[in-house]
């Protein structure tokens, strides 16, 4: 056992897939230059002196990334590609949405295409093209897995499952809750690490968790947003309210069988989701739970989200942009205890 | 260089194969009978015929828009694309790809990427790949003029550069970028030029003489062997069909297309065939009719075969 935080126990990750299969492989900017920073969050920090061919630092040309990426997987490769922020992502959309997620199914399942993308989102202080979350976007992309790991010990689980699946895999990551130290170190950093224990266990892909019980309303949260619904339903019981929380930690697969037995026991259910309400991840959720659970919902089904606006730079702007733990207590209030 | 009459009937038979496949295809889609759009690839067979016929069995090439031409090069069966094409389950990609994603990975073609420049990068990333397994193999990545002018090939050509990856990147400049001339759409006076930028060499030729494409894509493959990374091949040719169907070609000029026609790679190698005494009428005529039965047959198949369940729509998406 030992406590890592997520930007650890990804490199742990990445190490140990890399001893126990040669056909892994990272593929990204900035990832493996000496003196540089193992990545932009250094999550490969160190890890070219070990896998000095297999840690490919490449231009900044991210559809280049995928592309390649896509390549090396239909050859039998296992890549780990990644971007230094989410938004970049946009760069290569056509590699992403047209080629990578499609690949098998215009091949009539004859391909297989075993990529691992990870993606870093979040607002953190850097504006409107540095902190958008991107889960939403690629939520309507049949073809691709999208994975969100809260804390350490789903880092790593969730990134062992991607990298042995064969099929992509995005992995979302959170900056605020990376734990990255030294020059990289984040600004308003949210302790997410966890105790690893050291055997390889994985967390298997639309497999979600209960990470605290309650029995009036079930609380949907991911990445930074998880941690805010966790102090959320702190304040909530100093008042009476039992919330539970459920962490999906992947949204492609879901666990609608988590969620939705929760809500049949607590009869009310609350998405929260950093990054604009309109057609977000978590609209999907509360459609799905009115259309067939409409026999147990007692309230609305309600979602806590951004505005629909770009991610705005002034930290009082910011702080409005990003729900809070407050804003999830004042919307379960409303739910449970109507004025 | 010389070749073996067989070797030069083998080209002639396959590059006609191409034609007969591609004028069939289109009566079926005019007749109503086949369902879907087609880029057809009548005028360019020298380029895909003279390229594949270089390759070796763990090659692998990727395509474009225009797919047919590449994958019967490549080996692909008639009857497996003509049910492919009328969207049977028994088709190359099972009817779930169609005439734009045309392509068998097994048999050394990937599915067709019909995004213009789309392609580049994965063609790069496969030569990666066979650079990092030590695999004594190349890719060669298809593309149309107009693919010069997308991100994706400075992208994707840079990074094989960089990395002297085994890829020949193989320009098919019939002229028209859809319908818009190329040469309005650049300031370089061949495509080949852009290789200068990535470090690379830049071999312009006569696309429809399908020797000087095999002989250039060899060089290519040598070099690429050598480790000396990609070549920019650009192959001058020019579509002798619409862009797509039903495209009455009225921006290519008359004198422009007379000469074309004039001057396209099925005919002028029959005629350099049978002026050299390398193959007879008989031996030309027999290699047309054995082509028409063939697509005859797989017509005849693909129309035969039952149609897919609609469901099987939700099948094949993920592992």
């Amino acid at each position: 056992m030992a406590r890592l935080t997520i930007a650890e126990a990804l490199r742990e990750g990445l190490r140990d897939e890399m001893i126990r299969d040669p056909r892994v492989f990272c593929i990204g900017e900035d990832i493996g230059i000496r003196g540089g920073w193992g990545g932009a969050f250094t999550v490969t920090l160190g890890l070219e002196q070990e896998f000095r061919s297999r840690i490919i630092d490449t231009p900044i040309s991210e559809a280049g990334i995928f592309g390649v990426a896509l390549g090396a997987a239909m050859m039998g490769l296992r890549p780990v590609a990644d971007v230094q922020y989410g938004d970049f992502l946009f760069c290569a959309m056509d590699q992403v949405v047209n080629q990578i997620a499609k690949m098998r199914y215009m091949s009539g399942g004859k391909l297989t295409v075993p990529l691992v993308m990870r993606a870093p989102v979040g607002a953190t202080g850097r504006g409107a093209q540095h902190g958008q979350n991107l889960e939403s976007f690629f939520l309507n992309v049949p073809g691709i897995k999208i994975a969100c790991p809260a804390t350490a010990y789903d880092a790593l689980g969730i990134l062992r499952a991607a990298i042995r699946d064969d099929n992509p895999v995005l992995m979302f990551e959170h900056k605020i809750l990376y734990g990255s130290k030294g020059a990289r170190a984040e600004a308003g950093a949210v302790d997410a690490s966890s105790e690893i224990p050291a055997e390889d266990y994985i967390v298997p892909l639309g497999k979600g968790i209960v990470r605290r019980e309650g029995t009036d309303v079930t609380i949907v949260a991911t990445l930074l947003m998880m941690h805010r619904a966790l102090q959320a339903a702190e304040t909530l019981a100093a008042e009476g309210i039992s919330a539970e929380v459920i962490d999906p930690r992947s949204l492609v697969p879901f666990d609608w069988d988590l969620v939705k037995a929760s809500v049949m026991k607590t009869t009310r259910a609350v998405m929260v989701q950093e990054g604009p309400r309109r057609g977000g991840w978590s609209a999907e959720i509360a459609a799905t739970l009115a259309e067939s659970m409409s026999d147990y919902l007692t309230a609305p089904v309600t979602r806590v989200a951004s505005p629909d606006i770009p991610v705005p730079f002034a930290p009082p702007m910011e702080n409005f942009y990003r729900p809070d733990a407050k804003r999830i207590v004042e919307a379960v209030r409303g739910l449970v205890m109507p004025a | 260089m010389t070749y073996d009459k067989e070797f030069l009937l083998s080209l002639y038979k396959r590059m006609a194969l191409i034609r007969q496949f591609e004028e069939r295809v289109k009566f079926l889609f005019l007749e109503g009978v086949m369902p879907g759009t087609i880029h057809q690839y009548n005028g360019q067979e020298g380029i895909a015929v003279g390229v594949c016929s270089a390759l070796q069995a763990g090659d692998v090439i990727t395509s474009t828009h225009r797919p047919h031409g590449h994958a019967l090069a490549r080996g692909l069966s008639v009857e497996s694309m003509m049910h492919e094409l009328f969207g049977k389950i028994t088709g190359c990609c099972k009817g779930k790809g169609g005439s734009m994603h045309m392509g068998d990975l097994e048999k050394g073609m990937a599915p067709a990427v019909a995004i213009v420049a789309g392609a580049i990068p994965m063609a790069t990333g496969m030569a990666l790949a066979m650079k990092m397994k030590k695999q004594a193999n190349v890719v060669v990545c298809f593309m149309g003029d107009g693919a010069v002018n997308e991100g994706a090939f400075h992208e994707g050509v840079n990074m094989g550069s960089i990395w002297s990856v085994p890829v020949i990147y193989v320009i098919e400049n019939n002229l028209y970028s859809a319908s818009t001339p190329i040469f309005d759409m650049v300031r370089v006076k061949r495509l080949s030029d852009r290789g200068a930028a990535y470090g690379i060499p830049g071999v312009t030729i006569d696309g429809n003489d399908v020797l000087a494409v095999h002989e250039a894509t060899r060089a290519a493959i040598d070099r690429a062997h050598r480790g000396e990374g990609p070549t920019l091949l650009e192959c001058m040719t020019y579509r002798i069909t619409g862009h797509s169907r039903r495209d009455p070609c009225n921006y290519q000029p008359e004198a422009e297309r007379k000469h074309a026609l004039e001057n396209e790679p099925i005919g002028r190698f029959r005629r350099y065939l049978l002026a050299q005494g390398l193959a007879s009428e008989d031996d030309l005529a027999k290699a047309d009719s054995e082509d028409a039965a063939e697509i005859e047959a797989a017509v005849k198949s693909a129309m035969a075969a039952a149609d897919p369940a609609p469901e099987q729509a939700l099948e094949d998406l993920l592992v």
